[in-house]
């Protein structure tokens, strides 16, 4: 039975990018469809009017908005190919916290850097670094935070791995000398085939940020 | 189950809270409550909760479980009976959805008519209206989120029922009024009959007292 399965995204988002992972990781076929969002389309729209934000995953004409929990729906629904979530309850609960954990306290932080210059950055990255750091705990010596597998948090943050070279270089800082663990977990990931096509590009987030900076007048 | 220690950190007032003993009386789990001092945390509450210091925290034999749509989904998936999220993929996505945008759009929109003034206040409950309207949409056709008897969306929304007017009298201003949200009115006194939540809510003399206390900064600013 063919299932109709269409992804509205944008190509940098960190978040579609969690969802384009999910899909490959359970070998699902799609439809993708690049939005504009400076000129959102009649379908993302309608599709989520609430929030008119991109990833929406369209499944059989039914869409399913915010990229986790597309993610979960997508592990719920493909559930006999690679799991995403334990399905023990305690663990699938840290899966959920850590995840929610990436969700609020990354991104945000990250752009109080690149939003941002001198003095003016230093709030964003003690928070990006702090925040890091209990990843990074939590991380351990396992190879992925799913443990021997990899899962629903290593999608949650390897998107957003991809724009911390914007971080470095507008916040002239270096990430990857304070947390060897993260980076070796990042080349761990991006040697699975589900990955290597799904990631933001790096040098077109700096791209994008540089345009956010000089719209704000801040380069 | 016999012999599971179940415990709660939550306060006396904090809906987050109200939502896991919801949940735990719905299923008839048996629980232990540990109220908190959020001015004065214990040392229990920070060390099950080392990251975010915050209440609720879900002890259940030694390991803790926080965040409240968190503990309401581990709380599902460990006690089966009387489940809280639908069976269908689609319509548990769909749950997620509305209880994220309720703690997150809905609650700011509607905390800025409480603590906004004059035009500020009239833009925000032009926003409030707009997310309620979601909400009243969803229900046709529904007594509850849920269906016939509550569910993970009505749990989770049901912050709704007792706060939102807490803050209309405090304000003196309806935000739910009956003639635009007819359902939406109609569901919130149909949760609030649910003999669960009725024998739960915190004390209403007590509510107005402190929701009085946290508007005053935002008066003295305006003046």
């Amino acid at each position: 039975m063919a299932e109709a399965v269409v992804l509205l995204d944008v190509s940098l988002s960190p978040f579609g990018s969690r969802v384009r992972i999910a899909l490959a990781e359970k070998g699902i076929k799609y439809e993708y469809k690049e939005e504009d969002l400076k000129d959102k389309g009649t379908l993302l729209l309608q599709m989520n009017p609430v929030h008119k934000k991109i990833p929406v995953l369209i499944h059989n004409g039914k869409p399913i908005c915010e990229s986790l929990i597309i993610v979960q729906y997508i592990d719920e629904v493909w559930k006999d190919k690679s799991p995403l979530l334990p399905s023990d309850p305690y663990q699938r609960a840290q899966a959920l916290f850590w995840a929610d954990f990436v969700d609020k306290k990354i991104f945000d932080s990250g752009k109080k850097i690149w939003m941002n210059k001198g003095e003016e950055q230093e709030p964003g990255k003690k928070e990006l670094m702090e925040s890091l750091k209990l990843l990074e705990g939590e991380l351990g010596e396992k190879p992925y935070f799913g443990g021997e597998n990899f899962g629903f948090v290593d999608v949650a943050l390897l998107p957003l791995y991809s724009w911390f070279y914007a971080y470095e270089t507008y916040g002239n800082f270096s990430i990857e000398a304070e947390f060897a663990k993260l980076v070796a977990w990042a080349k761990r990931c991006m040697e699975r085939e589900s990955v290597l096509n799904s990631l933001p590009d790096k040098d077109g987030v700096c791209k994008y940020c540089l345009n956010g900076r000089k719209s704000a007048g801040i380069e | 189950m016999a012999n599971e220690e179940v415990k709660l950190f939550r306060t006396w007032s904090s809906p987050f809270g109200l939502r896991i003993v919801w949940a735990l009386k719905l299923k008839g789990i048996e629980y232990e409550t540990v109220l908190e001092d959020l001015s004065n945390k214990s040392h229990l509450l920070l060390q099950y909760n080392p990251i975010h210091k915050k209440i609720p925290v879900l002890l259940h034999n030694g390991k803790p479980i926080v965040e409240s749509l968190v503990i309401l989904e581990y709380i599902d998936n460990t006690w089966e009976q009387i489940p809280i999220l639908p069976q269908d993929p689609y319509e548990r996505a769909r749950a997620r959805f509305l209880a994220k945008f309720g703690d997150e759009k809905l609650l700011s929109s509607i905390w800025s008519v409480f603590v906004k003034q004059g035009k500020e206040q009239e833009e925000a409950i032009g926003s409030a209206w707009e997310n309620l309207k979601i909400l009243e949409e969803e229900l046709k056709g529904k007594k509850f989120f849920g269906g016939d008897t509550i569910g993970f969306v009505d749990i989770a929304l049901g912050w709704t029922v007792n706060l939102i007017g807490i803050l209309e009298e405090i304000i003196e201003l309806k935000i739910v009024d009956e003639e635009k949200f007819p359902l939406l009115c109609a569901w919130m006194q149909d949760f609030a009959d649910v003999s669960i939540i009725k024998d739960n809510w915190p004390p209403h003399d007590k509510m107005i007292a402190k929701f009085l206390a946290i508007r005053e900064p935002y008066l003295a600013g305006s003046k």
